[in-house]
């Protein structure tokens, strides 16, 4: 019991200060639960973050849920998991409530007139970056460029579309893709 | 009912977002906006606010759109709705699956995903720039938002300035302090 409580407070701690993303929560999660509370190796910390890339759902959620299992099972995972979110949920509902009244100031409209262009800045910096790790291989960038262009189209025409179905049509055309490279790799 | 759709609505964005934080974008604008949950203005100011409170965006979109839809118990379901995916994926490979991970066509229909996360990401930005700048992609409507186009060049400049000279990346949070107060200072300027 006291153990489970020790994994809420963790992770409570690492959830209240991860600003800025899943990545940043890598370097917080090394630093205590690695070097200072010694619940997993570094090299089992690099196999969950590898898990938590290839799995859908935030890296924090993933993080909690698996090092939480491997403390003290599913409970461990239910209260690591409940410590990582509780923080951003009682955050986020209090401003909820106030947001109506905090948006109608006019230095607030003006300050959000800056932030978002700073957010915009912010999410085309990770598309590029990400972009640039791309595999330089026709199908891969034929992929990209064929989605981008579909988005475009459907953004001027004012077309509803679900992008699960891109996501689905891109995993689709990877199995399929780097399978018939395997097998003309053992061809050859 | 409204617990109902925003469960459905949050556990669905939970179950593909794959590639982290920016990836949920596209698909989160979509719910809300479909489902006239928040406008596209309100929608990317939330962005803004996620940026500058801790936490996964993920778990904060849902929470603030299931409390402003259905209070608290709103803002609970659509969390547990977008928790629930990851929750229960990631406790099925610590306790049995890890081999899923390891399987081929796992592994490559992931990578195949990316370049579309790669898009939807991209695409998200550059809508959301294009519309502060003031152009709209469906209606063809342009008037020039000059202090927006101001910020956007004193931004980039900063981020370089700050790498070529001072050997150090601005993060989230700095690039979002500095965007406010430039918002603040040239809107007081120019209007």
């Amino acid at each position: 019991m006291k153990h489970l409580f020790e994994l809420f407070i963790m992770f409570f701690k690492i959830g209240l200060f991860t600003f800025g993303g899943g990545y940043a929560m890598i370097y917080q999660i090394k630093e205590i639960i690695v070097e200072k509370k010694k619940w997993i190796t570094e090299e089992e910390l690099l196999e969950i973050i590898t898990i938590a890339e290839s799995t859908p759902g935030p890296i924090a959620i993933n993080m909690a849920t698996y090092i939480g299992y491997k403390q003290k099972k599913v409970l461990g995972s239910v209260f690591s998991t409940l410590g990582v979110v509780l923080p951003s949920f009682i955050i986020i509902f209090i401003i909820s409530l106030f947001i109506e009244e905090f948006m109608s100031f006019k230095i607030v409209k003006y300050a959000f007139v800056g932030i978002n262009v700073g957010v915009s800045f912010l999410i085309i910096k990770t598309g590029f970056s990400m972009l640039k790790k791309i595999e330089k291989k026709i199908i891969p960038i034929s992929v990209f460029l064929l989605i981008f262009l579909l988005l475009i189209i459907f953004e001027i025409f004012t077309i509803k579309f679900s992008s699960i179905i891109f996501i689905l049509f891109g995993g689709i055309i990877g199995i399929i893709y780097y399978s018939l490279i395997n097998r003309n790799e053992v061809n050859n | 009912m409204i617990y109902l759709e925003l469960f459905y609505e949050f556990f669905l964005i939970g179950l593909f977002t794959f590639g982290g934080g920016y990836a949920m974008i596209p698909l989160v604008r979509e719910t809300v906006i479909n489902n006239g949950w928040l406008t596209l203005e309100e929608f990317y100011s939330f962005i803004g606010v996620c940026e500058s409170t801790p936490g996964p965006i993920a778990v904060n979109m849902a929470t603030y759109v299931g409390s402003t839809q259905g209070g608290i118990l709103g803002g609970f379901v659509a969390t547990l709705g977008v928790v629930l995916p990851s929750f229960t994926i990631i406790l099925l490979i610590a306790i049995c699956l890890k081999k899923i991970v390891e399987n081929k066509h796992f592994k490559n229909f992931i990578k195949g995903v990316r370049p579309v996360i790669v898009a939807l990401i991209l695409f998200a930005g550059i809508t959301l720039l294009i519309k502060c700048l003031g152009f709209n992609l469906s209606s063809f409507d342009i008037y020039f938002n000059y202090i927006s186009i101001l910020i956007f060049s004193l931004i980039i400049g900063l981020y370089f300035l700050f790498i070529k000279v001072f050997k150090k990346k601005l993060s989230s949070i700095q690039i979002i302090l500095i965007s406010a107060f430039l918002g603040i200072v040239l809107c007081l300027i120019f209007e």
